[in-house]
């Protein structure tokens, strides 16, 4: 049997899905001129700039949209499951600083911090993906978006989690995925990235949203919706009050996105959380966060879409207990929820930094996640009689050939940052953020970067020059291939 | 007058009661009470306490909010009634708020508004999604002290920079100071946007435009 956790019964799922449905009625959505034409061909009401979207229309969308897809690995094989309840793990995106290495104080995150966590996710089965991690703050902002895109490829085989912060620039990383992948077909065929579109709270399709939204359809590239709901603050501060609006940011969204291009793949994610009333922060690492997703998710799953949650993110400022409460808690609540898609491992404060010492602590527990949902499973005719049988009241169970056999399967072995009582080759005592450091160093030493094809290579740098040189670009940061120095 | 009328004005404000406050405003008026004690002895200390008090952990955001619209309420009846006696308060500088570029959320900004408001600064709000050149040109019109900038989301917390380059491009810079807050914002981005200052919420960021005047002062003193 495998584990699973479920918030909603069934009646209060149908009155989320009912109220949402009210609320794309009436106030309605706002929405983008971009758009506008394309809801009303549809038969929407669009005025002033607010869609007001029929129940009728919205569930003859939602029928529309695949109930799984696949992202591919360099390779072209799938690695990504969006469907079910298939789990899955990256690290979270967009940060715009770094709990540094060496003084664990917070810093503007350049390209080389972002080099070394793609080096370091690529090392941990624990991430099916990689995400574009960080802001890159020595990239001039207008190419910043498609340069961390550069990066991940560059250094990854694994599907990529990713987005663009303008609807221009948009385009850009779509060129520089289907150049990677061997043209916009085999980009469609196999898509190697997602793309996160967030709407703003309450119930806006901001100009970008909506325009990703619609040239993401059309391009066949996966999109995967980051509705933000803040309970209290930009959504009612009852838990089910802003499912509902989570929700109804969702049907909206991918109304738009189906009208765009029916059939294309888009998942119904998001990164609700609670609004502090006393900070005004939104911890991520609230447990009242933790249900918000899964609650939203378990909505989405109603629906049969695939399905995506922030978590395993903490809030406190530094790699501390808090946070790895925080985090873990929140990757086993994940991971019983059956959530497809789970960002947020790495960072802390807020989603405010990453940090990459936290990365391979969240690896733990996110390893410790995915047992925990194998579930307990039975092995042979008897579970306990028969190796009974052969020890009898002696108890010698170390000896058994199935104790041999088994072990494997039934434990999870952690990597040395969790403290088994081994003992440590230099006699130390380690704490848990110097074998942290340890572990990093270790599996950036490891990293054997995998080259693309030449010619893909060669059309990848062009790219970056000729799209990089209008800006000051001077380099390419982070990228040392000597045959193109 | 009593003492009893400032005391159940300023429990109004704790109250976040606005229709309380205002009939006791108009009450005041009424009265003949000068419209400025009204607002010094009565509804202003309220807001101290209800500054305190969240400071202290006592009071929530929803409780500012409500005592922030009661501040309102009440100011809306006095105000008219300070001009028409010709009598203003003492300003303690002109503040420009809000929020940022694609950034539709208030809440903050509001806030910050009132209790600086309390405390004796003339407040402008530009509402909200607010790009930087616009924010540059009222500054200018209102020849203000301090732009105030709030972001509610990482995704918008980035054009709060461009608030900041707006006011270098015309030239306003050394004349403004800029302070920025928000949910996602640190000092540390403060700093790295070139910002004066950070506020994490209400009342550290009056204190905050007090220091900020304070300097502004300093720097004029030492040029003449």
């Amino acid at each position: 049997m495998r584990p699973k956790l479920e918030l909603l019964d069934k009646p209060l799922i149908e009155r989320i899905l009912d109220e949402a449905f009210q609320l794309i009625e009436d106030p309605g959505v706002r929405v983008a001129p971009y758009v506008e034409d394309l809801l009303r061909a549809a038969g929407i009401t669009v005025k002033e700039g607010v869609a007001h979207i029929p129940e009728v229309l919205a569930r003859r969308l939602l029928d529309l949209v695949p109930r799984g897809f696949c992202l591919y690995d360099r390779l072209g094989k799938p690695a990504v499951h969006y469907s079910g309840d298939t789990v899955h793990f990256d690290p979270g995106s967009s940060c715009l600083n770094i709990l540094d290495p060496e003084a664990q104080q917070p810093r503007p995150a350049m390209s080389a911090d972002l080099v070394r966590l793609v080096q370091v996710a690529e090392m941990l089965p624990q991430f099916a993906a990689q995400s574009t991690a960080m802001v890159c703050n020595d990239i001039p902002p207008e190419i910043g978006d498609w340069y961390r895109l550069l990066l991940v490829l560059w250094y990854s085989e694994k599907p990529v989690v990713t987005g663009a912060f303008s609807a221009s620039s948009l385009h850009t990383l779509i060129d520089l995925l289907a150049i990677e992948s061997g043209g916009r077909e085999t980009l469609r065929r196999n898509p190697r990235a997602i793309f996160d579109v967030c709407p703003s709270p309450p119930l806006n399709w901001s100009e970008f949203a909506s325009q990703n939204l619609v040239d993401l359809a059309r391009a066949g590239v996966p999109a995967e919706i980051v509705s933000m709901p803040l309970a209290g603050a930009t959504a009612p501060v009852t838990l089910a009050g802003s499912v509902v609006q989570h929700a109804a940011e969702c049907i909206s969204g991918i109304t738009i996105h189906q009208l765009a291009q029916p059939g294309s793949p888009i998942v119904w994610g998001g990164a609700p959380a609670i609004f502090d009333m006393r900070s005004g922060k939104t911890p991520m690492g609230a447990i009242e966060t933790a249900m918000l997703d899964l609650a939203c998710s378990q909505v989405g799953k109603y629906l049969g879409l695939p399905t995506h949650a922030y978590l395993v993110a903490g809030d406190g400022r530094f790699v501390d207990a808090q946070v790895e409460m925080e985090s873990g808690m929140s990757a086993a609540l994940g991971a019983l929820a059956g959530i497809n898609m789970i960002s947020g491992a790495g960072m802390l404060d807020f989603l405010a930094c990453h940090s990459i010492e936290k990365l391979v602590i969240d690896a733990e527990a996110i390893a410790s996640a995915q047992r925990l949902i194998e579930g307990i499973q039975p092995h042979g005719v008897s579970l306990a009689v028969d190796m009974f049988a052969q020890t009898g009241l002696q108890g010698d169970f170390l000896r058994l050939k199935e104790t041999r056999a088994l072990f494997r399967k039934e434990q999870h072995f952690p990597s040395a940052i969790i403290d088994r009582g081994l003992p440590v080759p230099d006699g130390t005592s380690p704490d848990i953020l110097q074998r942290a450091r340890h572990r990093v160093d270790e599996l950036v030493a490891a990293y054997e970067r995998h080259p693309l094809p030449l010619e893909a290579e060669r059309e990848l740098i062009a790219f970056a020059q000729r799209e990089g040189k209008p800006t000051g670009l001077e380099g390419l940061p982070g990228i040392l291939n000597p045959a193109f120095a | 007058m009593p003492d009893d009328h400032f005391s159940s004005m300023r429990q109004s404000i704790i109250d976040g009661a606005p229709d309380t406050a205002s009939s006791l405003a108009q009450e005041a008026v009424a009265s003949g009470i000068p419209p400025i004690d009204a607002i010094n002895n009565g509804f202003v200390p309220g807001m101290h306490d209800v500054g305190e008090q969240f400071a202290r952990g006592q009071m929530f955001l929803p409780d500012m909010m409500a005592s922030a619209e009661a501040m309102r309420a009440a100011m809306a009846v006095l105000d008219p009634e300070l001009k028409k006696l010709g009598t203003e308060r003492p300003m303690a500088g002109i503040v420009l708020l809000g929020t940022t570029k694609g950034d539709i959320h208030e809440i903050g900004k509001i806030l910050v508004g009132t209790m600086l408001t309390a405390h004796g600064f003339q407040v402008h709000d530009l509402g909200v999604d607010v790009a930087g050149d616009k924010f540059a040109a009222k500054a200018r019109e209102l020849k203000a002290d301090i732009v105030g900038v709030s972001a509610l989301l990482t995704t918008t917390m980035r054009n709060q920079k461009g608030v900041v380059e707006a006011l270098e491009k015309d030239g306003l810079r050394s004349q403004v100071k800029v302070m920025v807050g928000g949910a996602p914002v640190t000092r540390r981005w403060a700093e790295e946007i070139g910002a004066d200052g950070y506020a994490k919420d209400a009342m550290s960021a009056v204190a905050l435009a007090q220091e900020l005047m304070q300097q502004k002062l300093q720097a004029v003193s030492v040029q003449q």
